[in-house]
């Protein structure tokens, strides 16, 4: 169980471009932390690093004293501008797919379909679905199996005000139960969150 | 293991529908095996002759199709981000990816092998063993095949680099399998073939994966 | 972790060392290779090939290399991907089309002997048909590095491929012999040689050290504008930068 998120002078590089350097972050139980940073600066990547996909030049991501391959096996959600929805599948068969992938269940994916609003959708297949409605489908898997950190890049980007406010509740549910949220965003969160901005090197340094 | 008896199956359902799934490969297999005669002539000696090491090759060619989507689209779409995080190791999750490709093509191109072979002019007593050596040659074909797919992600024109790097995987069971099913045919033994035959495509169900998940983790990176 | 060895970490030594050692390995092949032209073309003809065996003098040591190049790109590979070092990806990458030319190489020489000797410029022979797997290989290497959009996964995936060639290779060589020997009776060609006569041994050998020699130095003169590229690039990405 991943109680906190350790930065530790993390410097990334992408393609042989240094991004950043020097960036540290602590974040315990029940506490949000915006991204922000102009385009290219290395939100995405930082969030891909966390996740164990991208490999840091530099420093150190802890989780408390979880082991980074168990956190990252159980304790964390990824959801990014790719949602990893199959177009022909249905929603009913991606949700349930990852929602046991990720720990849950049926029931548990049922419930998040609940909490989102997705039951009249579940029969379609993922392509007719609206972007804001595919959003809404990735973002179940959220709730569909629990996961003490919440890795988000952009996640609020095609929905509308309404739903915006009630994605907020639902994080704002997740940091009370103790969770930890991460977040790429251009537009400020719903919620109370600190801020860190990422800055390139030069002007780190 | 529930999570990977639901990997395997969302694999072979996403399998059977990519880019057309076993219609296309049985089609392709099919066209291939109609062409042979047209180029070659339809005396029925000089096709017997050749009939069942054609039948094996045209098949190592249908499976290269819709090889190289198998990494691809998930890739693309972000499907893999997800898939790595899980307890479940990346190995094994590629390993269900192209036994679910195995069973969605490669088993469909099995039962159609004995069909083009005999169309060709092979002998009905073949049937068994070509069923049986093209099921496991077709194993050893997807999991060396899913070797190119993952390191060609990334690449520009994907499909035709993982034929290239492919097909030089593919040579040992080609010569396996269709030394097998001629060995046969002339009455001679033909067990070792078959044995080695099945030693490398258990080999490669066990070491492919590996290396897959080892080229999947750099495109990811 | 091991840590990597210091002849990987420290370009700056591999550039000291090759600068006088492609020059000294070239001159080497000049020297060995004029003893043994000069010993070849003093040798009688082969009782059964004629002046054929000649070819033998270039054959030999370009078969020798094409394996030979392989292994050192799958050596490199494996140093690369253990240790991530520029320089091992770079050896690697540099003995890719060296190993593809002497496979070629072998093949047309193959060919060349093959005329007179078994009257057709091609045979399905178990040593010329994993000669042709192995350039297919090396083609599908460098294709998968010419394709690439990211160097550094390039240079990754490109190792993998190296090691699963290294793996693969034996299990071809052996197949395609099984394959021969299993079709023997189709093939009018006798399979293999005969022993060459220990007049044409000196030679033969002279000339796989002049040509190993040769392989050598074009190796390292190829290392050596790798890394020169690398870093012509690393500085105009940072000049676009200013």
């Amino acid at each position: 169980m991943i109680r906190s998120l350790e930065l530790r002078g993390v410097a990334l590089s992408r393609g042989g471009r240094l991004l950043f350097k020097g960036l540290s972050l602590s974040l315990g139980a029940g506490e949000a932390c915006a991204l922000t940073g102009a385009n290219g600066s290395g939100k995405t990547s930082l969030l891909r690093a966390v996740a164990g996909l991208a490999a840091i030049e530099a420093g150190e991501v802890g989780f408390g004293g979880v082991d980074p391959a168990d956190a990252r096996a159980g304790g964390l959600h990824l959801a990014g501008h790719q949602d990893g929805l199959k177009p022909a599948r249905t929603a009913r068969e991606e949700l349930e797919f990852w929602s046991v992938w990720s720990g849950g269940d049926a029931a548990s994916a049922a419930g998040a379909a609940e909490a989102l609003e997705l039951r009249p959708l579940l029969d379609l297949e993922v392509r007719r679905l609206s972007a804001g409605q595919r959003r809404r489908l990735a973002l179940a898997r959220l709730l569909a199996a629990p996961r003490p950190l919440w890795l988000l890049d952009e996640p609020l980007s095609p929905l509308d005000a309404a739903w915006r406010e009630r994605f907020g509740a639902m994080m704002q549910t997740h940091l009370a139960g103790g969770g930890l949220i991460l977040a790429a965003v251009h537009d400020p969160l719903p919620i109370a969150a600190r801020t860190l901005e990422i800055v390139g090197p030069e002007m780190g340094a | 293991m529930s999570r990977f008896s639901t990997l395997l199956a969302r694999e072979t359902a996403l399998a059977w529908g990519r880019g057309g799934g076993p219609m296309v490969s049985v089609g392709f297999y099919a066209g291939v095996a109609t062409l042979l005669p047209l180029a070659i002539g339809p005396e029925p000696a000089r096709l017997a002759a050749i009939a069942p090491g054609a039948a094996w090759v045209a098949l190592a060619l249908a499976s290269l199709l819709s090889l190289d989507r198998l990494f691809e689209r998930d890739y693309e779409d972000g499907a893999l981000d997800h898939l790595t995080l899980s307890p479940v190791p990346l190995e094994l999750t590629c390993a269900a990816k192209c036994f679910g490709q195995w069973l969605a093509t490669g088993a469909p191109l099995a039962l159609a092998a004995p069909v083009a072979a005999i169309a060709l002019g092979a002998p009905l007593s073949l049937t068994p063993l070509i069923l049986a050596c093209a099921l496991i040659g077709g194993l050893a074909f997807a999991f060396t095949g899913g070797i190119g797919a993952a390191l060609s992600l990334g690449a520009r024109r994907g499909g035709l680099l993982t034929a290239v790097i492919v097909l030089p995987l593919f040579t040992p069971p080609v010569i396996f399998g269709g030394g097998v099913l001629s060995a046969f045919l002339s009455g001679l033994p033909w067990t070792a073939g078959f044995v080695l035959l099945c030693a490398y495509a258990l080999a490669f169900v066990a070491l492919g994966p590996l290396f897959m998940a080892a080229a999947c983790r750099n495109a990811l990176s | 972790m091991i840590p990597a060895p210091a002849f990987l970490t420290n370009p700056e030594r591999f550039m000291a060392f090759s600068r006088w050692a492609a020059p000294m390995f070239g001159a080497i092949a000049v020297i060995l290779g004029l003893a043994g032209l000069w010993l070849g073309w003093s040798a009688p003809p082969d009782y059964q090939q004629s002046w054929t065996v000649r070819i033998l003098f270039i054959h030999i040591p370009t078969a020798w290399l094409s394996e030979f190049a392989y292994a050192c790109l799958a050596s490199a590979s494996l140093l690369s991907l253990v240790w991530r070092q520029l320089l091992a990806d770079a050896a690697a990458q540099a003995a890719a089309p060296l190993g593809a030319g002497f496979t070629l190489l072998t093949l047309a020489t193959g060919s060349l002997w093959g005329r007179p000797e078994w009257g057709t410029w091609w045979v399905w022979d178990a040593r010329l048909t994993s000669e042709l797997i192995l350039f297919l290989i090396y083609l599908g290497y460098m294709a998968l590095r010419a394709s690439m959009d990211d160097e550094i996964k390039g240079a990754r995936a490109a190792a993998i491929l190296g090691l699963v060639g290294a793996l693969i290779l034996p299990i071809i060589h052996y197949s395609v012999y099984w394959w021969n020997t299993l079709h023997q009776g189709a093939s009018v060609f006798r399979s293999g040689g005969s022993a060459l006569a220990p007049v044409f041994f000196w030679p033969v050998i002279l000339m796989v050290l002049a040509y190993t020699s040769a392989f050598g130095s074009l190796w390292l003169v190829r290392i050596r504008g790798e890394v020169w590229r690398r870093r012509a690039d690393a500085a105009a990405l940072r000049a676009a930068r200013a």
